[in-house]
């Protein structure tokens, strides 16, 4: 008897996972972030977050022309971050154009996964607050009502424009603010997931969260730092919208300039700029500088000694 | 779980439940042997026999044709038939001898003992080396006496001893680790003595801690005034690629492009030491070596001493067959065996083992674009750029793949296991290095 067999080049073995299974542990570990924002904005937390999703994914399929809605994940997940970065009940055609921009344009117009040099999540939120301002920023934030999931909306103002928060309360989340980056505690245990499922690493949230907190603490001592790391998006931005994968450096040194590059932008926005918060251009502009970071950071190879210049 | 270990690597399943510490079997001896006259990396053998020869177990059949070369030998007795191209497991035909077994096991009165090591010369161990046939045995296969004559200006002052066996589903070093641990250490000190080393190491990892065990008894009993040391290892593909072990033993780096000997360090196999040690003892040549035949889609696993040029097909049978799913044939273990088109080919030097898997292992998927997660990067050894090498090859700029280090790839594979988007990127950098070597040779 003589069988077919199967010819190909070596490895014959491949490691169980795929982009799809990268972007599931990314859902996972947003989970306890929305959890938590279902808990502080009720209902209309949720309904955001599914409109984001939903108009994610259809955007991503219409372009694809594939029937299979969920695909690679990766739409989901752009989604969701996006609702991350929005107030708790925007008006739903602003959440919709949000994910429409950042599927289109944010991520296919340069050639779909992988050949986006913006974060598409980041892409979307940019051209919502500049375009439609005053339902993303300004008069929008809800106080947070835990466990009111119906709760009438009233709104306050938001921890960075009155640096008036308690830490406690900015470590738990109950402070006013986008629906994912209130709560430093849910951010950090989902970080903790995607640390251990090795899709992160130190190096850029590092970066990122010790440049802020070190030019915070010159502005206004110990606690302004821990403050500014706490408060806005610092956290959502630093763990989950920084440590994207195809917008981020690739070389470890290159990861750790990334991130400070992340935070000096950030923190000069928060001291010197218009805006309350700068963590969204902050990201944006280091991911343009991200193939420049690459290339001058280089890795040595094993046994390479560098030529003294 | 031990310190020593280099960046990077990956940690497949091992998959060696399937023969580990299964005593040494004999295969039964095949009615013909299909022995080709090439099996070593270097220059080929020409035939020393004729169609119609008589030829005895041990005696030479293939005379080198350079210095980096081995000789071959017939593997049984009896007539030799043909002498014609033959299917061969790197993929081209290539010229073969054929031996009809006469049953007799006739040994070739040219094998003798020698004398015992503490009287023979380095020179003298360098030539039994030579005229034993011996090869590196882990399946790259240089020739042993060639690893043994460094240049006059590099003075070697460590032998490794490769019992890492990082191979997932291989037991063939293990099983000899512990049904050989005193030919091991004497091939060792047969290897020091010939290169004036003054200490020897023989690293295992981690995960054989009876191989460990056998290894520092034997030490312990018969080091013979030597300095030999037992290293465990971090458990981690790749660290027996010779580079990786120097590093993990010794904390020296291989420059690029350069051979052990430049940080003053042999590397040899544990299979290796063992033929040392059988030439030297017996005057035996490499003829047969053992086998590991293995993978969820053999009915009945083994280690098996199978003859030079028995066919793969002659060992499969003698294990139960293939199962019904099988789907894959692989000479070597899974990261960096060949795929075989045919059983219908003929075990060599460097066959460590025949692996064959089902169903499951040969999902092919479809390439996703880079997601420049940058996991390639972690877990290559060599510390490259396989996403970028990849890419840069797959658009076929072997110019940007050769300024990326394509040339220092060593192919363990790490990277194409690892790329989450399932690209095929050792085989992207496989077709640049050959390309940039092609148009090196220009």
């Amino acid at each position: 008897m003589q069988k077919k067999l199967v010819m190909s080049s070596s490895p014959h073995l491949r490691s169980p996972e795929s982009i799809q299974s990268i972007m599931v542990d990314v859902l996972v570990a947003l989970f306890p972030v929305a959890l938590m924002a279902v808990f502080l904005f009720g209902y209309r937390a949720l309904v955001t977050m599914v409109i984001a999703m939903v108009v994610a994914m259809a955007t991503e399929a219409i372009i694809l022309r594939k029937g299979n809605f969920f695909g690679d994940g990766s739409a989901a997940v752009t989604g969701l971050l996006l609702a991350m970065t929005l107030p708790p009940s925007p008006p739903w055609w602003v959440v919709a154009m949000g994910s429409v921009v950042a599927i289109a344009i944010g991520k296919h117009v340069y050639g779909g996964i992988g050949s986006n040099i913006f974060n598409p999540a980041l892409v979307g939120r940019a051209v919502l607050v500049v375009s439609w301002g005053s339902h993303i920023a300004g008069n929008v934030w809800l106080k947070p009502v835990p466990f009111g999931f119906a709760a009438d909306a009233v709104t306050q103002a938001s921890p960075l424009a009155t640096y008036g928060a308690s830490l406690g309360d900015l470590f738990i989340g109950t402070v006013s603010g986008s629906l994912g980056e209130t709560s430093a505690l849910a951010l950090i245990i989902g970080a903790i997931w995607l640390y251990y499922r090795g899709h992160i690493d130190w190096r850029i949230p590092g970066g990122f969260i010790g440049v802020v907190f070190i030019l915070g603490l010159i502005s206004g001592g110990f606690e302004m730092g821990l403050y500014h790391v706490l408060a806005g998006g610092v956290l959502l931005g630093a763990l989950f919208m920084a440590t994207d994968m195809v917008t981020s450096p690739v070389t470890q040194s290159g990861k750790i300039i990334f991130g400070v590059g992340c935070g000096v932008v950030t923190m000069l926005i928060r001291l010197y700029g218009a805006l309350p918060e700068g963590v969204t251009f902050g990201i944006l502009l280091m991911n343009g500088l991200t193939p420049i970071i690459d290339n001058l950071t280089l890795p040595k190879r094993f046994g390479e000694v560098k030529k003294s210049a | 779980m031990s310190e020593r270990s280099f960046v990077g690597g990956i940690h497949p399943s091992y998959f060696k439940q399937y023969t580990a510490g299964m005593p040494i079997a004999p295969a039964r001896p095949p009615s013909q042997v299909i022995i080709p006259l090439h099996q070593n990396i270097g220059a080929p053998c020409d035939a020393v026999v004729q169609v119609g020869d008589e030829v005895k177990v041990g005696q030479k059949i293939g005379e080198p044709k350079g210095f980096v070369s081995a000789p071959i030998h017939a593997s049984v007795s009896g007539k030799v038939t043909k002498i014609e191209p033959y299917n061969h497991p790197l993929g081209n035909p290539v010229m073969a001898v054929f031996i009809e077994n006469d049953g007799q096991d006739t040994p070739y009165e040219g094998m003798k003992p020698n004398k015992p090591l503490e009287e023979l010369t380095p020179e003298e161990i360098r030539q039994i080396a030579k005229d034993t046939g011996l090869v590196g045995l882990g399946g790259a296969t240089f020739p042993t006496h060639v690893k043994l004559s460094p240049p006059p200006d590099i003075s070697i002052d460590t032998v490794v001893i490769n019992g890492a066996e990082c191979e997932p589903f291989l037991t063939a070093d293990h099983i000899l680790m512990l049904e050989r641990a005193e030919d091991i250490v004497y091939g060792l000190q047969a290897f020091m003595k010939a290169l004036g080393a003054t200490k020897g190491i023989i690293g295992i990892e981690d995960n054989k801690p009876d191989a460990v065990g056998s290894m520092q008894k034997a030490v312990a009993e018969s080091s013979g005034g030597y300095d030999i040391e037992v290293h465990a290892l971090h458990t981690k593909y790749p660290q027996g690629a010779e580079k990786m072990l120097i590093k993990a033993t010794l904390g020296r780096e291989v420059p690029p492009g350069a051979l052990p000997m430049a940080v003053n360090v042999v590397n040899q196999n544990i299979g290796t030491a063992v033929a040392m040690a059988e030439a030297i003892k017996l005057g035996r040549t490499l003829y047969e070596r053992v086998v590991t035949v293995t993978g969820p889609g053999i009915k009945e696993p083994g280690n098996i001493l199978v003859r030079n040029g028995t066919l793969v097909k002659d060992i499969i049978e003698q294990c139960g067959g293939m199962t019904d799913d099988a789907r894959k044939l692989i000479l070597g273990g899974p990261m960096m065996g060949m795929a075989q088109a045919s059983d219908d080919v003929p075990c060599i030097k460097g066959t460590s083992g025949i692996l064959i898997l089902t169903e499951e292992f040969v999902t092919e998927y479809p390439i996703d674009p880079c997601i420049k997660c940058g996991k390639c990067m972690e877990v290559c050894p060599m510390n490259l750029l396989p996403n970028f090498i990849g890419s840069a090859s797959e658009k076929e700029n072997m110019e940007l793949a050769d300024k990326y280090g394509a040339m220092d790839c060593f192919e363990c594979g790490c990277c194409t296991y690892t790329c989450p988007a399932k690209r095929p990127l050792v085989q992207w950098i496989r077709i640049a290095k050959g390309a940039i070597a092609a148009s090196k040779r220009k």
